[in-house]
């Protein structure tokens, strides 16, 4: 049985709603209170990453770099050579957008804690566009040997997960969205670096989701089963490492297998689980996300609507996905 | 330590690491020869005269930090750790082979004295930013310096002057950073490939002091560094000009020296130059 503390409101109208971001901001300020090696960095947009929270409690240990993303992560594998922990905050699409030798270098290879921070990551950005519309972000920070990538699925959980990157003495990616996103979690939820869970269980097929896409999964499910479908939903917050005990047991028990993610699908949160089973259990599977093409403007809600990523998209997805393609369930 | 060697020991040290060079090179059949020997008095001066280190006590918590950024010459810094008592000088001749500690490119990990994963360029300046910034600000270690090499070539890099911002913003005065100003990179003269001059004017305007030097000269790198110590209100450039090749007569001043290494006949001829360079220094005799 699943015994994870779902938000009971979850699937109500009125569930209750918070940024990611802000989630980040907080555990940032409460992961600087317990620990005084904690510094952060931010490239010129401290508010809208929410540094400004750390910045404001800690302004000792706030380090302003400008514009200059390059900058900002090698001077955080610096300050790590120095005993430092720090945080390096810009938005995903530069950071790590712009700077991903830097981090591949300075912090990877040279293995230092340094938390990069990519905030308005996805097309949740909205109006800006494309260009500020980071969708690799996952692809090319789990490529790297020695990263650890968090891509949180609401404030709390965000908050749970900044402080849990802050004392993993790892490079660390956390991804970062920008508008308010429902709360799937409730303070007493677990969240472990390397830890899926099972947020519903069900036996005709699993949906796993990362980061904002978890909720519409719930959605989804619940739509789902007014039409005679019962779909387990994991949670994976955890990119890499990967939770495969969990993603591999909810694929035998359902033989059929969701991704979703507000990210490209090609080497992406759906890549990693397409690797995942073709090496150790192949089990027919549909990853939803972005599909090799660039975001555009629009309001937020529009463009999750106009990328199908919506419960009610994602739900006739499945549906069709669930009548046509059969179970597939091993004999060993 | 190292600080009682006079300057007659230490142009001793220096030609033998150019010497290991020579050998570690031809040894590993590949590499960057011309920057690792213009560059060999610099890093004499600060292995066995300038830094504040403990070879057998690799990771002790007072000791200044060297950051090679032009992680391409790393054979001469190995050559004066290796010399300095860090390792074994037996294992220089592993340079660039599988299962080496003495990777191509500098690895941190790999190697306990090595503060720094280096190679592609640019970026070594920020992270002894932040190592600076960590000391003056942070930790309140006035007495702890972080120096560092570029090549000059590596000013091309942007990221390079987004450092050069930040330090100049924060008057980093811990910082002692060395161009090897020594005019090639692998297309050619850095005049041509992209212009630098007028380098001093450059740096002074982003907030530094600035200090040109002859680079091969050991009593003057000692000198200057000493200089820059005393600068508390800025973070020091010094501009040391150097020859590439320097010490081997036809290596000098050859681009096509810069990622090449000797072969067999070539190492030889060049180890009795330094021989006979070396022979030279006690009576002082040499340039």
């Amino acid at each position: 049985m699943s015994d994870y503390l779902i938000n009971p409101n979850v699937l109500n109208d009125d569930v209750e709603a918070d940024t990611i971001r802000g989630g980040f901001g907080r555990g940032l300020k409460a992961a600087g209170e317990a620990n005084n090696q904690i510094v952060a960095l931010c490239a010129d947009l401290t508010e809208s990453v929410q540094v400004n929270i750390f910045r404001e409690a800690y302004p000792e240990r706030f380090i302003q770099t400008g514009i200059a993303e390059q900058n900002l992560v090698a001077v955080a594998s610096g300050l790590a050579l120095a005993g430092k922990i720090p945080f390096a905050a810009s938005y995903a699409a530069f950071n790590p957008g712009r700077n991903w030798e830097q981090i591949k270098t300075t912090v990877c290879i040279n293995d230092q804690p340094v938390k990069i921070v990519g905030g308005h990551a996805g097309i949740g950005v909205g109006p800006d566009g494309a260009t500020h519309q980071m969708l690799e972000d996952i692809a090319i920070m789990r490529v790297l040997p020695n990263m650890v990538v968090v891509v949180p699925g609401d404030a709390i959980e965000a908050e749970k997960a900044t402080r849990a990157i802050a004392e993993n003495g790892k490079p660390s990616y956390i991804r970062l969205a920008r508008v308010k996103t429902p709360i799937i979690s409730t303070l007493e939820s677990p969240f472990e670096i390397g830890k899926a869970y099972v947020l519903r269980e069900g036996h005709d097929v699993s949906l796993m989701g990362t980061g904002v896409m978890t909720y519409q999964l719930l959605v989804a499910a619940k739509l789902l089963s007014d039409i005679g479908i019962n779909a387990e939903v994991v949670h994976v917050p955890t990119i890499k490492p990967l939770d495969n005990d969990t993603i591999l047991a909810s694929a035998r028990r359902t033989g059929r297998v969701v991704t979703a993610e507000e990210a490209q699908i090609a080497g992406g949160f759906g890549g990693a689980v397409a690797e995942l089973l073709s090496e150790k259990m192949p089990t027919p599977l549909m990853r939803i996300g972005i599909c090799d093409r660039y975001g555009e403007s629009g309001e937020p809600a529009q463009l999750f609507e106009f990328f199908g990523l919506t419960g009610e998209h994602i739900a006739k997805k499945v549906s069709d996905f669930v009548n046509n393609v059969p179970q597939y369930h091993r004999e060993y | 330590m190292g600080g009682q060697l006079n300057l007659v020991q230490l142009q001793h040290k220096a030609n033998d690491l150019r010497q290991d060079v020579i050998r570690m090179l031809e040894a590993a059949g590949s590499g960057h020869t011309a920057g690792s020997l213009g560059m060999a008095d610099i890093l004499t001066a600060l292995y066995f005269h300038i830094l504040n280190i403990e070879p057998k006590n690799p990771t002790w918590s007072d000791r200044d930090i060297f950051l090679l950024s032009n992680g391409h010459t790393v054979p001469i810094q190995y050559a004066a750790m290796a010399e300095a008592g860090y390792f074994e000088k037996d294992e220089l001749m592993t340079l660039r082979k599988l299962g080496s500690r003495l990777q191509g490119h500098p690895e941190r990990t790999m190697l306990p004295g090595l503060e720094n994963t280096s190679g592609p360029l640019g970026s070594g300046l920020s992270q002894a930013c932040g190592v600076a910034y960590s000391f003056q600000y942070l930790d309140n270690q006035k007495h702890r310096f972080v120096y560092t090499i570029m090549g000059d070539g590596e000013l091309d890099e942007g990221n390079v002057w987004e450092a050069a911002m930040f330090a100049g913003k924060y008057k980093l005065s811990q910082l002692i950073c060395f161009i090897d100003r020594n005019n090639i990179q692998i297309d050619g003269s850095t005049e041509d490939v992209m212009p630098l001059e007028d380098l001093h004017a450059k740096w002074e305007s982003f907030g530094w002091y600035v200090i040109d030097i002859d680079g091969n000269k050991i009593q003057t790198i000692i000198d200057t560094v000493n200089t820059s110590k005393a600068i508390t209100n800025r973070p020091v450039m010094i501009i040391a000009h150097t020859v590439p090749g320097k010490g081997v007569d036809f290596m000098e001043y050859d681009c096509k020296w810069h990622g090449v290494s000797p072969n067999k006949e070539q190492a030889e001829k060049a180890l009795q130059q330094l021989q006979a360079k070396g022979s030279k220094i006690d009576s002082g005799d040499i340039e």
